[in-house]
């Protein structure tokens, strides 16, 4: 499977990352390369293959429903470039 | 010799008698590194001439042996910034549970953190925001990574020991290339909780020492059961140093034929025939085995492990933490962020786990990568029915020179090419020295096991350094 760079392009866009033009350029031809060399796993029969979800035998750990004690919001907000109150403050999300 | 260049082992039992104070410790560890990190660079942040001294009196005041720790693993108050732009000045509230257990058994984190591949993405140290640490061995060559700042910090004697993280061979690969003892515990024997993850279900943190011994001491501060992390196994913790001094005699020992060939440099070929053969000297019964989808690891690796990058680096988008780029705007705020924060390698690796765990791509690619790492998994599991453990190279080829590399992904993503798989399948491997290139580059012999036996990997590892003297040469720098 080919990875064009209109691609790229989309995908770079759900996960948030603006690149430019350049970067666009060079990632589309690397990506085209990695993908080629990763689509060796399509020669392999798989389909009776159990996906390793977990690589070990442990399932649905769950802990106590007791109440205990986590971050102060003082700490919380300690890195926060930005904040008012308690709170993590960003750009206006509606116009 | 100067306290800095004895192994924790040692320093311990002199601090135990009283022959030794932590504060005189420190000090050699401070004085190596004024003398010789300028031209190492295995530190973050360091800036030559800087007075450490105010740092430095607060940890000798915890009586403890110092310990240096990746700039991925959370240290509370003390900067960990994975080597990222993205997360400049971040000061984590909290400490990881490994350095928890460590201040409760009496070390004093030593207060520069080590340099890394940001993110942990990489195999040289040559992707961090801070520059790129050189191999103590030849300040030309990379030191492996992405721990490449604990492994160089560890051989140049500017650290007691040290923690890495592993995820596809950063721990062992370093401790190969710098010629030092590097161990990948078994997943769920160390807990995850405050290392900034890169891909959860194949992290491990572990430790990089000068020897076998203070790797099995220092293995047994740090595992162990933690509710925090979801994945870490209540199993009990041995006394891993009771492995040491054990003999390896009728031990089974398996040879994979699929790490023995073409590719691999010829002078490190020839070091690890001479180092197998120095375990049937002693005793291990040498057979060759199969581990027939050794040439899919690679591929399902950069699958998996970016899959999962993509997911857990979805958190730094300039709110809680770290930088924040200037914009009016939500969502061109997160993508100038990301743009501006993250190094290019980190963009690659997002943007190739954000394809494949995209509609349209996940079933070509995702769900078929899980189902080849069940593969690799049954490949071990067969082999492990029959034998103790399995031995093969590291690395490829010794410590690369700087720059040789970063412009082809790909072959950079090829030096893991026999680290990888250990990860896949979840099970524990350790890298020791096992001799030099001619040019004097240190080669590193793996040893792995079954799940949760790092017992085996000691007595090995352990059985092997007695009877060698590899782990004694140290760089002249």
């Amino acid at each position: 499977m080919a990875i064009d760079k209109e691609t790229v392009e989309y995908v770079a866009h759900l996960a948030r990352i603006e690149l430019k033009p350049e970067e666009l350029e060079r990632l589309s031809r690397q990506l085209h390369d990695i993908i080629g060399f990763i689509d060796q796993l399509s020669a392999l029969d798989v389909e009776q293959v159990k996906p390793a979800s977990h690589i070990l035998p442990i399932s649905n750990v769950l802990r106590e429903d007791k109440p205990h004690v986590c971050l102060t919001p003082d700490k919380a907000l300690e890195n926060a470039p930005s904040k008012i109150g308690n709170f993590f403050s960003v750009p206006k999300i509606i116009e | 010799m100067d306290l800095n260049q004895l192994t924790a082992h040692e320093l311990l039992d002199r601090l135990k008698k009283g022959q030794v104070v932590s504060k005189s410790i420190l000090d050699s560890l401070y004085a190596r590194i004024q003398a010789v990190e300028p031209k190492v660079k295995a530190y973050a942040r360091f800036k030559p001439g800087d007075k450490l001294s105010l740092n430095l009196q607060a940890s000798a005041l915890s009586a403890g042996l110092p310990i240096t720790i990746k700039d991925n693993i959370c240290t509370e108050g003390l900067n960990t910034e994975c080597c990222s732009k993205i997360l400049a000045d971040f000061q984590p509230p909290y400490d990881a549970t490994v350095i928890s257990k460590l201040k409760a058994a009496g070390s004093s984190i030593f207060p520069l953190k080590s340099n890394m591949d940001e993110f942990a993405f990489g195999s040289s140290t040559e992707n961090s925001y801070f520059g790129t640490t050189h191999n103590p061995w030849d300040l030309g060559s990379v030191p492996g990574g992405s721990s490449g700042g604990s492994a160089a910090a560890v051989a140049s004697d500017e650290a007691i020991w040290a923690l890495g993280s592993d995820t596809g061979g950063s721990i062992r690969q370093p401790a190969s290339f710098c010629g030092v003892v590097g161990l990948k515990p078994t997943y769920g024997r160390v807990s995850r909780f405050g290392l900034i993850a890169f891909a959860s279900s194949l992290d491990q943190i572990g430790p990089i020492t000068k020897d076998v011994e203070d790797a099995a001491i220092l293995t047994r501060i740090i595992s162990g059961y933690d509710p925090n992390d979801s994945t870490s196994v209540n199993q009990e913790v041995p006394d891993y140093t009771k492995s040491l001094g054990n003999e390896i005699k009728g031990l089974k020992i398996g040879t994979p034929k699929e790490y023995f060939i073409e590719g691999m440099d010829a002078q490190v070929k020839s070091v690890i025939e001479e180092a197998v053969n120095r375990l049937k000297s002693l005793g291990g019964a040498i057979n060759q085995v199969s581990l027939p989808h050794t040439q899919y690891a690679v591929p399902v690796y950069y699958i998996i492990a970016t899959a999962e990058a993509s997911s857990n680096l979805a958190r730094f988008d300039g709110v809680q933490y770290g930088y924040r780029a200037k914009s009016t705007s939500l969502i061109d705020m997160y993508k100038k962020t990301r743009a501006e924060g993250f190094g290019e390698e980190a963009k690659r690796r997002i943007i190739l786990g954000t394809f494949a765990l995209s509609h349209g791509y996940y079933d070509a690619y995702y769900l078929r990568a899980l189902k080849v790492r069940t593969l690799i998994k049954n490949d071990f599991d067969a082999v492990f029915k029959d034998f103790d453990c399995i031995v093969a190279p590291t690395s490829p080829t010794p410590a690369f020179k700087i720059g040789e590399r970063t412009q082809d992904p790909l072959k950079m993503y090829l030096s893991d090419i026999y680290t990888i798989s250990v990860n896949l399948a979840g099970i524990p491997a350790i890298s020791i020295p096992c001799g030099f290139t001619k040019n004097g580059l240190p080669v590193g012999l793996q040893i792995m096991a079954k799940p949760f036996n790092e017992e085996m990997l000691f007595r090995v590892a352990h059985a092997f350094e007695q009877n060698t003297e590899w782990h004694k040469v140290k760089p002249r720098l």
